[in-house]
């Protein structure tokens, strides 16, 4: 409680920081407070602002006007990464930004090296390369190549970096996703000497026991709102959830409520699906008719997981097996060929041919199945298919040999999601279905998925959203670091809580019981 | 209302764009043959066409190969050294008495196997096009060497030579070869399943791997139809000159070959680009080279103005289709 004891003035002071993107809010009205020698974290869940939150702070973005900026209780304009940078705000970002085959040292002082005639000066440099790394009591010499560095290391080098230029707010963005135990302690034995040397910490992190341990202070924000600060002796794991997902499920969701589960036999089955990287011994069931959530943090491995029951990837562990036979899945068209279709995440880099027309793309998975002799196309039947396809999606366009990059993107997804349905999937994975479509493609893919559940088609749904999943889905997993982190069932009667799924994802099952 | 209206307006748009994509460099060309004739008086006669028609043969057939390739997003430099090669093949072949004919179908041979074999290192050890095919360059030039122990070799009794020289209903042999593998090229392209896939791959590889095509033999496939293309080639060009020399063959017909799918607006990056585009690239280099001739500039100002011509008349279609915007 070092920084509230601190009267005079806070250190950063952010208020009714708003920002639009298009026609979409990013942030309304935010204000966040931030004392000398202050840990104060962030939370909230994907998509609440956090990060449009710090690219304001750093200068990456600019706010909407109407709010303001006060660092020492002076109004400061950010505006520019460089000038934030002036102001002493400093960000460590999760991709570490060093350049691998310079030292220690020349990374520090990248793009500031202090030199004598227009030629670096390696041994000033060093000389003030050295203090820094005894302040954050870092063991290695400044000499060595990032590259010989594990990513701990680096991190430590980016720390250090920041200190170059006197930082004084410091902004951790999930800092201990990619290390080890001991690292992640070596961390904070460095933010504590940060703290002590007065130097402010903003935190963001989803994981709930980093939180506790480090914070004096945690600030939440949800869609894009700032919904309240709790003070370290406030905090409380059920407390933080509730604020985190608060939301009421509108009725925006119209799912007949199926009695599939339990009765019917699994479609597909995985056991121990794991890469040895991003995803361990994942086992899950899906059954015909039934939408399976799959919730989780961005990072828990969810995506990774479908590319690996789909063959995008390959799989070093684990049996995949559909209505009980065991399916030998190494690449797309295995499980394609075995009845299996996966959405990706991301259509315009890894799903559509955005020069291609519309038809081409709802097409190109079964061209080869319709083709005539010697494998000249059958352009009557690709017309059928599309038109077809068109009309009972609702795809709004002027044309099927319209270029797919011409529609907006609720209607791209609908095009994609054609593609996946003229191959007839037994199981069907969808990724984000909705990530960057508005209200009305929305429910129409709702409405396209319930129609699958309907007729008998086995559904994997994965989504950040946590009302959707839980307005679609008749069961959920929830993953958390590549693990199946538990599975909830809901019924009419009882249906799930968002906060059991943001327990299970954050790993607070037992605080928050 | 109005959103249908924009729609429609959209569509039209689309379909301007897509008709001067097509259209692209004609134009162009329709330009520079007035102009020479204007300068030469003689650019435009009929005995002078057949001699461009037969100039630009030869690297139409290479350019259609390499139009494959280039709608991959890959880039092949061997084929001037695998048209030596097969050329060379061609000629010794055609010296076997009473198989004299089999020079043709050797060279073809011998031109898919070294596509073959680039598509196979590009497709499964998924080492970058450039560096496989620059290797091959070097390497395949050197085997067109040893084949004729570094020497021309010559046939004056060329089973095959109508190819080169003859004409059929008075068009050169040459020109009908070049024109019916742009017509298969095209079929192939447009009308086959392997076509599409062609562009898929072109156009976003990894959403095509996650269509379920199988990237790899397309890749194996077009590096393969462009060595077959380059072994025609050789086949042509020895034909013509009755003798093959494994030094000096086919030097630098790659750029020719790439300059023409270029001026035919075929995307470097893959995925756009259509084989017509390739023909009318492939006609504007042999028009400049011959109407060049035709006005008496000296053989060193026709590299500069070719060069020259190249980068405008790509730099004037880029700036045209931004006019159209991309959606």
């Amino acid at each position: 409680m070092t920084g509230t004891a601190n009267q005079q003035h806070p250190l950063l002071e952010m208020r009714d920081i708003s920002k639009t993107f298009g026609a979409s809010k990013a942030l309304s009205n935010v204000s966040l407070t931030v004392h000398p020698g202050e840990v104060h974290s962030l939370m909230g869940e994907n998509g609440a602002g956090k990060s449009t939150l710090m690219k304001i702070l750093s200068g990456a973005y600019t706010a909407d006007p109407g709010g303001s900026v006060l660092i020492d209780g002076a109004p400061v304009v950010l505006g520019d990464p460089l000038r934030a940078k002036a102001y002493g705000i400093a960000v460590i970002y999760q991709e570490l930004s060093l350049a691998p085959n310079l030292t220690v040292a020349q990374n520090m002082f990248l793009g500031n090296e202090p030199s004598r005639f227009g030629i670096a000066d390696r041994a000033e440099m060093a000389r003030r390369a050295e203090p820094i790394l005894k302040q954050l009591g870092i063991g290695f010499d400044s000499a060595r190549r990032v590259a010989e560095l594990s990513l701990g290391e680096r991190q430590m080098v980016e720390i250090a970096r920041a200190l170059t230029t006197s930082a004084r707010i410091i902004v951790m963005d999930e800092p201990t996703t990619s290390l080890t135990s001991r690292e992640t302690d070596k961390l904070f034995d460095v933010i504590a000497r940060l703290k002590a040397d007065g130097i402010a910490i903003i935190y963001i992190s989803h994981r709930m026991e980093e939180v506790y341990q480090l914070s004096d202070r945690v600030s939440v924000l949800r869609d894009g709102a700032y919904v309240g600060t709790l003070e370290r002796a406030e905090l409380s794991a059920s407390k933080l959830v509730s604020m985190m997902v608060g939301r009421d499920l509108s009725s925006f969701y119209k799912k007949e409520h199926r009695q599939v589960t339990g009765e019917r036999a699994a479609v597909l089955s995985a056991r121990n699906v794991g890469d040895g990287v991003k995803v361990h011994a994942c086992s899950f069931d899906v059954r015909s008719g039934e939408v399976l959530g799959v919730a989780g943090l961005v990072g828990s491995g969810r995506t990774e997981l479908a590319r690996l029951v789909y063959g995008a990837d390959r799989k070093t562990s684990g049996e995949i097996s559909l209505n009980g036979k065991p399916l030998a899945i190494t690449s797309p068209r295995d499980a394609l060929d075995a009845g299996i279709a996966y959405l990706t995440e991301d259509r315009k880099t890894l799903g559509l041919f955005l020069d291609m027309s519309i038809s081409d793309n709802i097409n190109i998975g079964v061209i080869a199945g319709d083709a005539k002799t010697g494998g000249v196309l059958d352009f009557a039947k690709a017309r059928e298919r599309a038109a077809d396809a068109v009309k009972s999606l609702s795809i709004r366009t002027a044309g099927t040999q319209v270029n797919v990059g011409a529609l907006s993107g609720g209607n791209q997804q609908k095009a994609l999601l054609a593609r996946l349905l003229e191959t007839k999937p037994k199981v069907i994975i969808l990724d984000e279905p909705t990530r960057g479509v508005d209200v009305g493609a929305k429910s129409e893919i709702y409405r396209i998925i319930d129609e699958l559940a309907q007729n008998g088609v086995a559904i994997v749904v994965i989504s950040s959203d946590l009302p959707e999943i839980l307005g679609i889905a008749d069961r959920v997993l929830v993953m958390r670091e590549g693990c199946i982190a538990g599975e909830i069932l809901g019924s009419a009667e009882a249906p799930i809580a968002q906060e059991a799924i943001m327990a299970l994802a954050t790993g607070t099952a037992g605080h928050a019981a | 209302m109005s959103a249908i209206d924009t729609e429609q307006a959209r569509t039209d748009k689309l379909k301007l764009r897509s008709t001067l994509t097509a259209l692209g460099m004609l134009p162009v060309l329709v330009l520079l043959a007035v102009g020479f004739h204007l300068l030469s008086g003689r650019f435009l006669s009929v005995n002078n066409l057949s001699i461009v028609m037969q100039q630009a043969s030869i690297n139409t057939v290479l350019a259609a190969g390499m139009t494959f390739v280039i709608l991959t997003g890959g880039i092949d430099l061997s084929v001037g050294s695998i048209l030596a090669a097969s050329a060379m093949i061609a000629v010794i072949v055609s010296l076997v008495p009473d198989f004299g004919m089999l020079g043709v179908p050797a060279a073809i041979a011998a031109g898919l196997a070294c596509g073959f074999l680039n598509g196979a290192i590009i497709a499964w050890l998924k080492l970058p096009p450039f560096i496989v095919t620059l290797g091959s360059l070097t390497a395949i030039r050197g085997v067109a060497r040893l084949l004729g122990n570094d020497t021309t070799v010559f046939n004056a009794d060329l089973p095959f030579d109508f190819i080169g020289n003859g004409t059929l209903f008075g068009i050169p042999w040459l020109a009908v070869i070049a024109m019916a593998t742009i017509l298969v090229s095209w079929f192939v392209l447009k009308r086959t399943v392997l076509g599409t896939w062609i562009y898929a791959v072109g156009g976003n590889s990894e959403a095509a791997r996650l269509t379920g095509i199988k990237v790899p033999l397309v890749l194996l496939f077009v590096y393969s139809m462009s060595g077959l293309l380059s072994g025609l080639g050789g086949a042509m060009s020895a034909a013509r000159l009755y003798a093959a020399n494994g030094l000096q063959l086919g030097q630098a017909y790659e750029l020719d070959a790439i300059a023409a799918v270029i001026l035919g607006g075929t995307s470097f990056v893959g995925g756009v680009g259509s084989i017509w585009g390739t023909l009318i690239g492939a006609l504007i280099i042999a028009v400049l080279s011959n109407g060049l001739i035709l006005v008496g500039v000296s053989d060193i100002w026709q590299y500069i103005i070719k060069g020259l011509v190249i980068i405008v008349a790509v730099g004037l279609d880029r700036y045209r289709l931004k006019g159209l915007g991309r959606t």
